[in-house]
């Protein structure tokens, strides 16, 4: 499992960096959607993968029998989904914003401010 | 339990939800903007003293203990850096008074303030390296709507070059996260530091400190990721430039001390000689990039990354005098490029423009302007008795101890064509007579330009006092140095002593 996660990983960051390297804006906020949906897997990935083994206390025990799924990884994810999808909304709504304002979905039109 | 190390993250979080709630209040959020970084200026000043004389202190938040719970810890460089964000916050929230526009204020300008000091005290306090991304992106969000505060064509145009590089940066942070729990399981920084010592492969720790270091060499705009730097800090409102140019990439620097320090020292031969090529690539180009441009704020926006450059060298030598220097450089910079920006924000408010070749006359008109100007310029470029001067001479004697005498040799040329271009600045602003065709050009006119003056008269007097005051400051530099150099402290600080 954790093999085919890596290429999956492997595969998404290739695809954010295509997707990136176009000169449209708006497959540019795909490429940034891509690369950090990659790097939340790849922090999943990375605490272990283990079916149908949470991280619950029995009743009456102090603490959990036998080897669980490691939560905080979890949790760290959660918080990462949840700042990406505000910041790339962010995102939506300055490309949009810039399409109105220069008139082009072309990043090469966008050079005034470069030296 | 130590409440003064939460103070200066809480203060501007309270300030900035009051801010918000005042929303159509526009005199009320003036006053509270002033009220609150003065307010969290006391509070570093106390954090900072608690620190000098009580050594790392520590807050386990919610007391849940390290390292299951996330901790704030205030080292002497945290505390420092503490300090220096509220002096430029309380500068810039008095210089905004008049600099900014009713239409800006309107929009959200001191709530968006508050914020961004909030993110940039918590990424200096935080004992957690999770935590420290959570606080970089409070950072950037609230960055990303003062840059495009306004939404004119350039600003949209440098957004989208700034939010994509920052948002690659943040990713790469997270993978090097994912990649470090995954080794240790922990994310406390303190005990990642623990554990990594027993940790035999060594070959992903350095790969783990690439990541770290592209995503942080991106924040702080170093060679060869300072692209979206001179490519947006020049578009929005000048106080909004002058609080980035202080601050955010110094955040980004601060990251790259605490890690290289704390966590990243088992190949010190190989991470910090690349540490040390980046610094001299960064200062040449960012100094290089400046020389070729004839706007005051690109100009400044330049030498943001050729100084930035100086730092990662005291960090790349890694010496106690050379760490020493990069933290006395960073306090020196701090000052002195948010009050060049100021400088130029009140230049512009006197002529209408930012363009060199059409401005001119200024010493003949605002002749206190321009001695207000030539004191940070020189310090910038190193003329003694100013603060850039110690901070250069403990960086170069640091180099010429550690024999690294190509980096020497840098850093003096780098010197040399900083003082080139604020020359430059001061000849075409300040001396030459400006052109006929641009002398009448509608301006925003010389009200209420006290309160910028104010500020930056302040400001020049901050950078004096650093340079004739260099042996307080270089003893506080050095004590901040011995801590970074002994990764124990800060480890027994945090943990208790578990041994």
């Amino acid at each position: 499992m954790e093999t085919l996660m890596a290429f999956v990983v492997g595969g998404l960051f290739a695809a954010a960096i295509y997707m990136m390297l176009r000169r449209s804006i708006v497959k540019l906020v795909i490429g940034l959607i891509l690369l950090s949906n990659g790097a939340n897997l790849l922090l999943f990935t990375q605490a272990g993968m283990l079916r149908g083994a949470p991280p619950l206390v029995p009743l009456g025990a102090t603490q959990p029998e036998g080897v669980v799924a490691d939560p905080l990884a979890q949790a760290l994810i959660l918080t990462a989904i949840v700042i990406g999808f505000g910041v790339l909304a962010f995102a939506v709504v300055l490309i949009h914003r810039a399409y109105e304002v220069v008139e082009a979905d072309d990043m090469d039109q966008m050079k005034d401010t470069d030296t | 339990m130590r409440p003064e190390v939460a103070l200066p993250v809480v203060l501007p979080l309270l300030f900035g939800a009051i801010s918000l709630a005042l929303w159509r209040y526009r005199t009320a959020q003036r006053v509270i903007g002033v009220l609150g970084t003065g307010t969290l200026l006391a509070a570093a000043v106390w954090l900072l003293l608690a620190t000098w004389r009580d050594g790392v202190l520590v807050m386990h938040m919610g007391n849940w203990q390290a390292p299951f719970g996330i901790v704030l810890v205030s080292d002497l460089l945290g505390a420092i850096m503490v300090v220096l964000a509220a002096i430029s916050g309380l500068a810039t929230a008095v210089y905004s008074l008049t600099a900014i526009s009713k239409r800006h204020e309107h929009y959200g300008y001191y709530p968006l303030l508050h914020l961004l000091l909030a993110g940039v005290n918590g990424a200096f306090l935080t004992g957690d390296i999770f935590n420290m991304y959570v606080w970089f992106e409070v950072m950037l969000v609230a960055s990303f709507a003062l840059l495009i505060l306004g939404g004119e064509r350039a600003q949209m145009e440098g957004a989208i070059k700034y939010v994509t590089l920052n948002l690659v940066s943040s990713a790469i942070f997270l993978s090097g996260i994912g990649l470090l729990y995954g080794l240790t399981g922990t994310l406390n920084m303190a005990d990642i530091a623990d554990k990594l010592a027993d940790v035999e492969d060594t070959g992903l720790i350095t790969v783990i400190a690439m990541m770290f270091l592209v995503s942080f060499g991106i924040k702080a705009g170093a060679f060869p990721f300072f692209f979206w730097l001179p490519a947006s800090y020049h578009t929005p409102q000048v106080a909004v430039s002058a609080l980035f140019a202080a601050l955010l990439t110094k955040v980004g620097v601060y990251a790259l001390f605490r890690v290289f320090t704390l966590i990243f020292t088992q190949d010190v031969g190989y991470t910090h000689e690349i540490l040390l090529w980046v610094a001299g690539a960064t200062m040449l180009t960012g100094v290089l990039g400046a020389a070729a441009q004839y706007e005051f704020r690109r100009i400044l926006s330049f030498h943001i990354i050729s100084q930035i450059g100086y730092m990662i060298m005291g960090l790349a030598l890694f010496t106690p005098l050379a760490l020493v220097g990069g933290v006395f450089y960073i306090m020196h910079h701090i000052i002195v490029k948010a009050n060049l920006f100021l400088v130029s924000g009140l230049v512009y408010r006197l002529k209408g423009t930012y363009e060199l070749k059409e401005l001119g006359g200024m010493y003949r008109s605002h002749p206190i302007l321009g001695l207000l100007f030539l004191v940070p310029a020189l310090s910038l470029a190193g003329i003694p008795p100013l603060s850039g001067f110690f901070a250069k001479f403990i960086l170069i004697r640091a180099g010429v101890e550690a024999e690294s005498w190509w980096i020497v040799f840098v850093a003096l040329l780098v010197g040399l064509l900083t003082l080139y271009s604020m020359i430059k600045i001061w000849a075409e602003v300040f001396w030459k007579a400006q052109p006929e065709e641009h002398a009448n050009r509608p301006a925003p006119g010389p009200k209420g330009t006290g309160v910028m003056y104010g500020t930056i008269a302040v400001m020049a007097a901050m950078t004096v006092f650093i340079g004739f005051g260099a042996q307080p400051i270089y003893l506080i530099a050095e004590q901040a140095a011995h801590q970074l150099l002994d990764p124990q402290i800060y480890i027994d600080a945090v943990l208790g002593d578990r041994s």
